[in-house]
């Protein structure tokens, strides 16, 4: 393992704080980012049982801003961000004009004319290139900005989130519901704290100014002692979304898919008028998805993974999107994309590990939900 | 960290334990650690010819799959059944309850061509 990384690896505001913390850095979607700190199914079970301190200041945080900001959104995006109140946050996705998914985002409204929109470290350049695109084709009355850079994100998952963020911000985070946001201070830093994840638990995403960073992380960290909390890497929130049936871009989604094959048609709002990819997602509504999304459960014992072959009765039928050993459960557990006639509850299956078929069968998704009260 | 003094090293991050005839393999602590969690074992079939060099398994942690190459030839006498239900023995003793498998010798002569505990420390540091 080197102990410098490469030089063309873009760093977060915490990594000299992960190196310190000994994390095991890897190159992700351009950055050099924590894949684990001790170990991922360690990190794993904290995220499920106390609180995980997750840095994802990789990710892109684009700003949408003006009077036309509804308008342009409506426009570029398959959801209804005009649907959204002030403070509420949804899952969208950009797709292109072919209905293939761009990216997968996550739309927040900041005010009536101001929305933040997440998207993935790896399709940053993508989605700018697309949404500037869109931006110069119309008037829309909008300004679009890139502030990835200024902007980092911390996040707090797990049951014991809400109490950690709570010794520290000076909001009532009983009034943040999930998916919603509000800015206000944590640690005496302002952020805007979101009850956003991708981890299956409750939890929290602080968005707050690069410069101030490594000062909310060092809080986080010294309130954290009291309530089990402790650093987590990529690995881990890799395992969680993964039980928590949550796709990933470049795994589940990407150009070639589209979000009916995903199980994600409720995210499109083919009735809010016309948007960029409308007439092939419409077409697809209308004529049903080729292939689907599922979930399996090995029954005999081998890892799938990502690209591994899916069979049915012998015969190859498509391939394991993701895979892992379920950290919760202890069972393997994969998505795969086969062809839409083929699911049901219970359906046999094969994954081809290393040449060898292993019989698996179709369950339900998510692998994993969380404990309600 | 550790290597035990009377084990033999392959770059490969493959150990060796001679008792007469018979190897005792696995993989170093090094190995273990730079897998992370090991959750799986693909083991050997006992009768299996196992060449130098070759793999001879697979070994999993949650993010990869990593082949397993035999640090010396010979014939699988027998395998660690507690790897199946227990991967993890690899990460809390690579050196003893984490062995693999063990191996009727063929040439005891390529013992030779691996490193000592201390040359392999240096390999790795």
């Amino acid at each position: 393992m080197s102990e410098v990384g490469p030089a063309d690896l873009r760093r977060t505001p915490l990594h000299a704080l992960h190196r310190e913390l000994g994390a095991r850095l890897v190159p992700f979607a351009g950055y050099e980012m924590p894949v684990q700190y001790t170990s991922i199914i360690e990190e794993h079970r904290t995220v499920r049982s106390t609180v995980g301190l997750f840095d994802l200041s990789h990710m892109g945080e684009l700003w949408v801003h003006g009077s036309g900001a509804v308008g342009f959104l409506r426009h570029a995006l398959v959801s209804d961000p005009g649907s959204l109140e002030i403070g509420q946050a949804q899952y969208s996705m950009a797709c292109d004009v072919d209905g293939g998914i761009i990216d997968d985002l996550i739309v927040y409204r900041l005010a009536d004319e101001e929305f933040l929109v997440v998207c993935n470290a790896s399709n940053r350049a993508a989605v700018m290139q697309q949404l500037t695109g869109l931006l110069a084709s119309g008037a829309f009355g909008t300004s679009l900005d890139d502030r990835s850079e200024s902007t980092a994100l911390v996040a707090p998952q797990g049951p014991n989130a809400a109490a950690l963020v709570g010794d520290l911000a000076d909001l009532d985070l009983r009034a943040i519901g999930n998916y919603r946001s509000a800015t206000g201070t944590v640690a005496g830093i302002e952020c805007l704290v979101a009850r956003t994840g991708y981890t299956g638990e409750d939890g929290f995403e602080l968005f707050c100014d690069a410069n101030r960073a490594q000062e909310l992380w060092e809080a986080l960290t010294a309130a954290g002692d009291r309530h089990g909390a402790r650093p987590c890497g990529l690995g881990a929130r890799d395992t969680l979304r993964l039980e928590a049936g949550m796709p990933l871009y470049g795994n589940e989604l990407g150009r070639d898919t589209n979000p009916f094959e995903v199980n994600l048609g409720r995210v499109v709002k083919l009735e809010k008028g016309d948007f960029v990819g409308r007439a092939a997602l419409q077409e697809v509504k209308e004529s049903g998805a080729a292939r689907r999304l599922i979930g399996l459960q090995m029954v005999e014992n081998a890892i799938p993974r990502a690209g591994y072959e899916v069979r049915a009765d012998g015969a190859a039928v498509g391939q394991v999107t993701s895979g892992t050993l379920s950290p919760t459960l202890g069972t393997k557990i994969a998505m795969a994309l086969v062809p839409a006639e083929l699911p049901g509850p219970g359906n046999a299956f094969e994954v081809v590990v290393r040449d060898r078929p292993y019989r698996a069968e179709q369950v339900k998704l998510p692998f994993y939900k969380r404990p309600r009260d | 960290m550790a290597y035990p003094d009377d084990l033999r090293y392959s770059k490969e991050h493959e150990w060796v334990r001679v008792e007469g005839s018979t190897a005792t393999i696995g993989i170093t602590s090094f190995a273990a650690d730079e897998l992370g969690d090991v959750v799986f074992v693909e083991l050997p079939e006992v009768g299996a010819t196992l060449s130098q060099f070759g793999t001879f398994g697979v070994v999993e942690s949650v993010k990869a799959v990593s082949d397993l190459y035999a640090p010396i030839s010979g014939e699988v006498i027998e395998v660690n059944e507690a790897l199946r239900d227990s991967p993890e023995l690899l990460n809390a003793d690579a050196f003893g309850e984490g062995w693999i498998a063990k191996v009727e010798l063929t040439d005891a002569g390529q013992l030779d061509g691996l490193m000592d505990a201390t040359t392999y420390a240096e390999e790795v540091a």
